[in-house]
């Protein structure tokens, strides 16, 4: 086989990005924990109304209660979901106890679990193993928990299948013009998830010329990535390391905005569908968010 | 509040009393909310080379303000390091290298083990939790498991509606059956006591109370016939320095995130 160059990310708006890589019943991650979470990706495949998606997260937070609440997602697959330092999604909650806006199936892990599944997929192993679901009644719902035999020492180890996304999306700090990915600080399973999926959409903070990137900080080389898209705090509310802190404010308004249907759909309507783009969004908000 | 020279709350004697259990030098996994303030307070007195991991990835983190959330910019800041979740869940905690975990829950049965994924039936839930998490992993792997939680009999149950991490399963040694390899759960604390398993049984007995509770309030905040111990101490009284320590903690964190709002 002759070598060919490998293809590089293609430097995208996100709403393009977002409308050639993700469609309808795909698998996706929108990956991030607590840190880097991609709210305007999130909010753009709310946007451009994406439907029956199975939605893989370690830790579903609020853009995966909007794009619940929005009628977007079909099935959750998850190991921790709620709003960090406040409580409950409400709109998870909904879905979950009440099947509104459409009745959603769960798919229940342990971290441990996700992690290895993730590990599986950027390795294209067929499954993830490790010491994990012991005393916890999780395999009894989750029937993609499994158990096998070490074939060298006997121990019985969990077994669970690798996460293979249709696309993964995440935000990181930076990226060069080529679409080199650099991010620090929380780095949570991003890397993993992109290896692990079919094609996959990196937002960033900024792209810049020349990353200066010391050895081993770029997480990402541009071509494992199928689009990068330049989105200023494109991972508000949540932080970006060396950039903006997190708005702990808005999260707790998420409680109040999410816990009612009509006051979820006005606010869905006015602030991300009413909006064209993060930008908009950001604007729209000014007046609700202080420091937005 | 209890009298005494120096006032004090129920939440805060909790916090306390448990911050006591750690030992200077250990590593420790813990959890968010009142795990983190008796981890970091314990890090601020008597144990100020604990070393404590936050299941972000954050390994050695000392942060000057308690974390609103699990992976808080303040954690990485101040952190030895930071690594992945895939290895963070891998090479540290399944890696065995963890000596201790600290736990909250929202309901505990007699064997310490813990539920906080859906209160009611899994398939139709009249509560649905945040889930596990990390905990199955911590109470499987960690040397031994610390949990703390306010005492109710809504918490403190007969039956869990769900199993989120092992404790001490059935009791006796059907832990030590399992293919757990930590210890699990050596202590409860609570807002009115602590509570240990039986060395045999494994079923938590009260040992101590805190002062100004009496053993019959525990009893009857408890969802089943809770053991008693033969002898129960009173706790000690929080210090003058673990309550100045403690408030300085709480009031640098709550100035922080309101700064944030």
């Amino acid at each position: 086989m002759l070598p060919r160059p490998p293809i590089l990310a293609a430097i995208l708006q996100l709403k393009e990005a977002i409308g050639e890589f993700v469609r309808d019943g795909d698998t996706v991650a929108l990956e991030g924990f607590t840190h880097l979470i991609p709210f305007a990706a999130g909010h753009e495949i709310i946007r451009q109304k994406r439907r029956g998606l199975t939605a893989i997260r370690m830790t579903p937070d609020v853009i995966y209660d909007q794009l619940i609440g929005a009628g977007c997602v079909a099935k959750i697959v998850f190991s921790w979901g709620g709003n960090p330092g406040v409580g409950s999604l409400h709109r998870l909650r909904d879905a979950i106890e009440k099947k509104w806006p459409n009745p959603i199936e769960v798919e229940e892990h342990e971290h441990a679990g996700m992690a290895a599944a993730y590990a599986a997929g950027a390795s294209h192993l067929p499954f993830g193993v490790l010491r994990g679901y012991v005393g916890t009644d999780l395999p009894k719902h989750n029937p993609n928990v499994r158990f096998i035999d070490c074939p060298f020492t006997g121990e019985k180890l969990a077994a669970v299948p690798a996460h293979r996304p249709d696309v993964t999306v995440i935000h990181a700090q930076k990226a060069d013009r080529k679409g080199n990915v650099m991010m620090w600080g929380v780095v949570g399973a991003q890397k993993e998830a992109v290896m692990a999926a079919k094609r996959s959409i990196v937002t960033v903070e900024e792209i810049v010329d020349d990353l200066n990137a010391p050895p081993n900080s770029v997480i990402l080389p541009s071509w494992v990535v199928s689009a990068v898209s330049e989105v200023k705090g494109g991972a508000f509310p949540s932080y970006a390391q060396g950039y903006y802190a997190r708005n702990n404010a808005f999260y707790k308004q998420w409680d109040d905005i999410s816990k009612d249907r009509e006051t979820f759909l006005q606010w869905i309507e006015e602030h991300v569908m009413g909006t064209k783009d993060f930008d908009g969004f950001k604007k729209s908000i000014e007046t609700v968010v202080a420091h937005a | 509040m209890p009298e005494g020279l120096t006032e004090y709350t129920a939440d805060e004697m909790m916090t306390i009393a448990a911050a006591r259990m750690m030992r200077n030098g250990a590593s420790c996994f813990v959890g968010i909310g009142l795990p983190s303030a008796a981890a970091n307070l314990a890090r601020l007195t008597h144990a100020p080379d604990t070393v404590l991991i936050y299941e972000s990835g954050c390994i050695g983190t000392k942060p000057n303000v308690l974390p609103l959330s699990i992976g808080d910019g303040e954690l990485a800041e101040t952190a030895d390091t930071v690594v992945s979740i895939v290895e963070i869940f891998t090479y540290w905690l399944q890696g065995g290298r963890i000596d201790l975990g600290f736990l909250g829950a929202a309901q505990i049965d007699r064997f310490a083990n813990i539920n906080s994924t859906v209160i009611g039936d899994y398939d139709s839930p009249r509560t649905r939790l945040p889930g596990a998490g990390g905990a199955p992993a911590i109470a499987a792997n960690c040397g031994e498991v610390l949990i703390t939680l306010r005492q109710t009999k809504r918490a403190f149950v007969e039956k869990l509606d769900f199993r989120t991490s092992g404790g001490h399963m059935e009791g006796g040694d059907s832990r030590a059956r399992m293919r757990f390899p930590g210890k699990g759960p050596t202590a409860v604390i609570t807002d009115l006591g602590i509570m240990t398993p039986d060395p045999v049984t494994k079923e938590l007995k009260l040992t101590s109370v805190h002062p100004g509770v009496a053993v019959d309030s525990v009893v009857a905040a408890t969802g089943w016939k809770l053991k008693v111990a033969s002898e129960v101490s009173t706790t000690p009284k929080p210090t003058e320095t673990e309550l100045a320590v403690l408030r300085d903690l709480q009031a640098r964190t709550a100035k922080a995130h309101a700064g944030q709002n």
